[in-house]
């Protein structure tokens, strides 16, 4: 099973956000999708997950068009966690993380047994056992997250999409978040903001700037001094330390030295 | 610090399975809301100008069902049977679709005030009904229903392209809602102040809050169908229903085909809607306040709170019915006060207590 946008565009109106993305995703990797604010990653997202139909080009999930797959079918391969979904609703964390079976009843096959213990499963494999009977509104902001997770999880998907999953959370939830996330035994897609967070989770990242995809590769192919100058307009010195990894060290006052890119809306 | 590797933590299995526990509660809230409808139904066939004991009431339903050929006083009779047996149906249906409308509104557009009220279903429809009434393209029920039925679509296809431009977001609907509201009410006026004689205005306006003299079987035959197709088809699209919990693109990835539940169920609300102020004219409050009610009772999930729903609604519409009939002696208020009476006050503990809105 292979996730793969060939040659995507997506307009909004008449306006296009992204066009010409071709991305591959491996089975098994955490690929992460950077960019500045209205490059485009949301909507690439959404188009990967199938919730947007491309403009142009096609979507594809084991080769196969996503049109030709069904809604119903592909969410039983695509899990997807928004930015910041929430619901004045008055409902368990239980109720919650259940919604993500809906693509697996029907009048026919109502709720199970089965059901219930692939919610007890997800709940345990983000750490929110304890919390299942626990009202949505009484969560915290990385509480919320993991039950978004959890949700995701239950549609048993072999891809889990999330768009910036780590928003609003603290640093120590931030790493919490990003470090199950990556225990987890699933295909992971993450649009992130921190390029620190990219360049320690990730094994590929994706690079975005007004509307398309301009670089695909390892953290120290994508996470160099120029390509952050050009791309995000600051000033930065990326160090490798003795495991390879990267680490990018800010200039303050780096606005100044770039172009300034101006903040486009998402 | 969190544990890289995936811990195994025991989970609480639900105390009992979840299937197992939904149902019981389904059939005991449904059991009881249902006994409570039929005893309603009955007490509204005895209260009303004349009082007819519990007894006669029953004697004449079981007449009507099974020939059972109890003794009844023919006058009783044909008032309990021909009056209001069929008036209480009718409020039921009617009291049943306006809180399953609104049930369904406020989860497709996230609002806890979405209700066909507040989003210009009824104005729309009252404009259709009331031009059909006065400037009379064609006579009687069907062509009164169709009236009231474009009306509905037209409001809600003007508050919809409303919305659209000023953001989608469920705030903009709600506000081009009350503008649509505003205008076809505005219409409504315009027409019964220019048209109509001093009499049909008097008449229109009693009806347009609400007006349930007059109804007779035949509208049994159309209300009652109506509720009943409404509630099904609303079932069928219950777990969809849930599937909003966190917004139409969450449901999107849960598989949801979010534009065809859109359609359908907005159509079922509007239809339910019209055909409904079409018999009784604009109920208020019934379809804001009876859900947030049953929410309350059996909580959110759709296939248990829809027809919670449709039951709460329908009990008190019919109570409704009774109390417009007997508060004021020899004199019978427009329903929709009753509604707003109660609705209103019922809807501020509501907010207050934030159980809803949080």
């Amino acid at each position: 099973m292979s996730l793969e946008l060939r040659n995507v565009g997506w307009n909004a109106g008449f306006k296009k956000i992204i066009s010409d993305v071709s991305l591959r995703v491996t089975r098994g990797e955490f690929l992460g999708v950077i960019g500045p604010n209205g490059s485009g990653k949301t909507s690439m997202m959404s188009v990967l997950g199938g919730i947007r139909a491309p403009s142009t080009g096609q979507a594809l999930l084991g080769d196969q068009p996503m049109k030709k797959i069904g809604r119903r079918n592909l969410a039983r391969h695509i899990g997807f966690v928004e930015q910041q979904a929430d619901t004045i609703d008055r409902i368990t964390v239980r109720d919650a993380v259940a919604l993500g079976r809906t693509p697996y009843l029907s009048l026919l096959t109502p709720w199970s047994g089965h059901d219930d213990a692939i919610v007890c499963e997800a709940l345990a494999s983000v750490e929110m056992g304890p919390f299942a009977d626990r009202m949505w509104h009484t969560l915290s902001g990385g509480e919320k997250q993991r039950v978004h997770i959890a949700r995701a999880l239950t549609q048993q998907p072999d891809f889990l999409l999330l768009d910036e999953p780590t928003n609003h959370l603290d640093i120590h939830h931030q790493l919490g978040l990003l470090e199950l996330v990556r225990a987890l035994p699933v295909t992971v897609v993450a649009a992130l903001h921190d390029l620190n967070h990219a360049a320690m989770f990730c094994d590929r990242i994706a690079m975005m700037d007004g509307g398309k995809l301009i670089a695909l590769g390892t953290p120290e192919q994508i996470l160099t001094s120029q390509n952050l100058r050009d791309v995000f307009g600051v000033a930065a010195d990326i160090e490798i330390d003795d495991q390879g990894r990267c680490h990018i060290r800010y200039h303050a006052g780096s606005q100044k030295t770039g172009p300034i890119k101006k903040d486009r809306v998402a | 610090m969190f544990e890289t590797s995936p811990v195994q933590q025991p989970v609480q299995p639900p105390r009992q399975s979840l299937a197992g526990r939904a149902y019981l509660v389904r059939a005991g809230v449904s059991l009881g809301a249902l006994i409570l409808l039929v005893g309603v139904i009955a007490m509204a066939a005895a209260k009303g100008e004349t009082h007819i004991p519990l007894g006669t009431v029953l004697q004449t339903i079981a007449n009507h069902l099974w020939q059972a050929g109890y003794d009844v006083d023919p006058i009783d009779a044909g008032i309990i049977w021909n009056y209001r047996i069929s008036r209480a149906m009718v409020a039921a249906a009617c009291g049943a679709s306006l809180a399953l409308s609104g049930a369904v509104l406020q989860a497709l557009l996230r609002n806890s005030l979405a209700d066909p009220y507040l989003l210009g279903i009824s104005a729309g429809a009252s404009t259709g009904a009331v031009s059909v009434a006065i400037l009379g393209f064609g006579a009687g029920m069907v062509s009164l229903s169709l009236g009231a039925f474009v009306g509905a679509l037209v409001a809600f296809g003007f508050v919809a392209l409303l919305a659209i431009p000023a953001g989608r977001g469920a705030g903009a609907i709600i506000l081009a809602g009350v503008a649509g509201s505003q205008l076809f009410n505005a219409l409504t006026s315009f027409i019964v102040t220019k048209a109509a004689t001093a009499d049909e205005a008097r008449g229109v306006m009693f009806w347009l809050l609400g007006n349930l003299s007059g109804v007779r079987w035949p509208d049994v035959y159309l209300a009652l169908p109506v509720a009943v197709i409404g509630l099904l088809g609303c079932l069928w699209y219950s777990r969809a229903l849930d599937a909003f919990t966190f917004g139409v693109e969450s449901a999107a990835s849960l598989g949801v085909p979010v534009r065809r539940v859109y359609v359908v169920l907005i159509a079922i609300a509007a239809s339910m809607t019209a055909v409904m102020v079409s018999i009784v004219g604009a109920i208020g409050f019934v379809g804001l306040v009876i859900p947030h009610a049953a929410r309350f009772f059996v909580g959110t999930r759709h296939g248990f709170l829809l027809p919670a729903s449709a039951l709460i609604g329908a009990v008190f519409l019919v109570a409704a019915d009774i109390v417009s009939r007997i508060i004021l002696d020899g004199q019978v208020l427009p329903i929709g006060v009753i509604t707003a009476l109660i609705g209103a006050p019922a809807f501020a503990i509501i907010l207050c207590h934030g159980r809803v809105l949080r």
